[in-house]
């Protein structure tokens, strides 16, 4: 049915529709089809749901009625517990340390990684020389290679270099990671960029920082809001290494999280939990929610071949 | 605009190079160097600290010998083989399902993707509460008066099938969106031929649309099948790789054995493996996409 009027639309040569535009009629198929997929969303959205009202409830009221029922009594002191009072061990500062943590740690490493990777991509695309696309190769395949294989080689490493345990320490590994992705995200982009345009600069003498400062980046602002909303949902959700390379002191918010929630002492107070948790998912929910396609374009990123 | 073809002269376009340098210090020296220094190390008796004592095999025999490491192995595969199988298959059908120009596809694909924005620690906080026995599903089953058993965390028997259902739900819409884009990719004309011929849509789906979508499906493949060989953080979250050591994984005994046991060997022995692993995945598709023509 509205396969035929796309495609009649699509043949600029075809017959001219004319007549009253024909109406959408409730057909069996189509009530299969939105019941399906409003039953999936149902269940993809559950999760979601029941995070919100166990952590407007009270531990009584967990204790006696069912997870999908909504909150007879609306209580936010879950909320305010889980954010300045939930205790990791002897330290009860709640989650608000390690949101600060996390923002921390994600400003320099987003800039960073970006700042890097952009100007390799750059330098990939307009200034080959002999050998750059075997280090590129290298470098996508690296991709490939479970992180377990590199920690320890990266913690000798950066111990050598003073910064083991710190957020610079910690910056500097987001860099390296996040370089494979991001490198193949900037070159294949700037590859669709005119030749002609970076060649006409380099006849009117501009070098190497001008061209990437003054006439590409400019013009590719889209692509630096995709690796930027990659880099702060990647970077946020990271776990391994912020176990692995930092102190308790400066455990980004996902390690606090788990540390909180599955900490065997005390008493398990589920709603505090789930306010801790929505309270770690909500920056990354967030720019999804605002980013839109945005989101989707950068996860697909990774599968355009280069 | 390509050099290789003139004198080599190393100082041409230094800023270029210079500015390509974080690049390939990362490709040489961490992911070419810190891999084989790993790799070396494997075949060391290292304990507290690495060291380059020789010991051949010794890590692997130990390992291969370990309990613990076995189930890990057992667990990976079950929860590797369904998960792609199954986040192919719902994949698939989701993005199908999207694809029959139906209205508020942008709500549907919002609501289907958004989990996938989540960090494996938020997933698996969830569903261990939505699977804790006393109160999760199970509870509201029971007082509906179905008496069933929906415990999955606490059974040893398949409490790596509780650990899947949380992935799945993490990961579905990671696949669903790339499949889209494949389904989005497949010329009008082919549905018009289809059509003409007679042919039912769900057999156009299977025989002549799926076939077509290779490409993406191998680069899905890869990308899924990487990202499981590091399943990592959901067990930590949701299990802690209990009970006992029922739900344990391979990154997660390399994890414990190098950072927690002080038994560097073992760490570096499990993470060879869990590296060549990868490489019986990479090798042939590498050899597929790239052996064949010059790129």
């Amino acid at each position: 049915m509205s396969d035929s009027a796309r495609s009649a639309a699509a043949d600029p040569s075809g017959p001219v529709p004319t007549g009253p535009r024909p109406r959408r009629r409730v057909s069996r198929g189509n009530v299969m089809l939105y019941g399906t997929l409003i039953v999936i969303a149902v269940y993809y959205l559950l999760p979601l749901y029941v995070m919100v009202v166990t952590s407007l409830k009270g531990m009584p009221e967990i204790r006696v009625g069912n997870i999908f029922a909504p909150p007879v009594e609306v209580t936010f002191e879950p909320w305010v517990k889980a954010w300045g009072e939930a205790c990791t061990g002897l330290n009860c500062d709640g989650l608000s340390r390690g949101f600060w943590n996390s923002v921390s740690i994600l400003v320099p490493s987003v800039v960073l990684s970006i700042a890097v990777s952009s100007i390799s991509g750059y330098a990939l695309t307009a200034w080959r020389f002999r050998g750059s696309e075997t280090f590129f190769t290298i470098l996508i395949f690296g991709a490939f290679i479970p992180y377990q294989v590199m920690l320890y080689p990266l913690v000798i490493l950066l111990r050598e270099l003073g910064l083991y345990g710190s957020l610079w320490g910690l910056v500097l590994v987001h860099t390296i990671f996040g370089m494979p992705i991001l490198t193949l995200l900037f070159r294949n982009y700037f590859a669709t960029v005119p030749k002609e345009l970076i060649k006409a600069a380099r006849v009117d003498g501009a070098e190497f920082w001008t061209i990437f400062l003054k006439i590409l980046a400019p013009m590719s602002l889209p692509i630096f809001v995709v690796a930027v909303i990659l880099q702060v949902t990647g970077i946020w959700n990271d776990f391994l290494f912020g176990v692995v390379f930092t102190r308790p002191e400066t455990y980004p918010m996902t390690v606090q999280l788990n540390n909180i929630v599955n900490s065997v002492q005390g008493v398990k107070e589920y709603n505090v939990n789930m306010a801790a948790t929505i309270l770690t998912g909500l920056v990354p929910l967030t720019v999804y929610f605002v980013s839109g396609k945005l989101f989707v374009r950068g996860i697909a990123a990774g599968a355009v071949k280069g | 605009m390509d050099e290789t073809g003139r004198p080599r002269r190393p100082l041409r376009n230094l800023s270029a190079k210079l500015a390509m340098l974080p690049m390939i210090l990362t490709a040489l020296v961490v992911f070419v160097g810190g891999t084989l220094w790993t790799v070396v190390h494997s075949f060391t008796d290292s304990k507290l600290l690495p060291r380059l004592d020789w010991a051949g095999l010794e890590q692997y025999d130990r390992l291969w010998s370990s309990d613990r490491w076995l189930v890990s192995i057992e667990n990976l595969v079950i929860y590797g083989v369904l998960s792609l199988v199954f986040s192919f298959l719902i994949g698939f059908v989701l993005a199908a399902l999207l694809d029959q120009k139906i209205r508020f596809e942008d709500t549907f694909r919002t609501i289907f993707l958004y989990p996938f924005a989540l960090s494996f620690i938020v997933t698996g906080l969830v569903w261990q509460w939505l699977l804790n026995p006393d109160f999760g599903i199970q509870s509201v089953l029971r007082d509906w008066g179905w008496d069933v058993t929906v415990d999955p965390l606490y059974d040893p028997g398949i409490v790596i099938y509780g650990v899947l259902v949380a992935g799945l739900w993490q990961g579905t819409g990671f696949v669903m969106c790339l499949m889209l884009a494949g389904l989005r990719g497949i010329d009008e004309d082919i549905w018009k031929a289809a059509r003409v011929d007679g042919i039912p849509k769900w057999k156009t789906y299977l025989f002549v649309v799926l076939p077509m979508m290779r490409p993406v499906m191998v680069t899905a493949l890869v990308i899924v099948t990487a990202g499981i060989v590091k399943l990592y953080d959901l067990i930590v979250a949701q299990t802690g790789g209990g009970p006992g050591i029922a739900s344990e994984v391979p990154a997660k005994y390399v994890y414990d054995f190098m950072f927690r046991a002080q038994n560097l060997g073992q760490g570096f022995a499990a993470s060879t493996m869990m590296l060549v692993t990868v490489a019986i995945i990479l090798i042939p598709w590498a050899y597929l996409e790239f052996g064949g023509k010059r790129r």
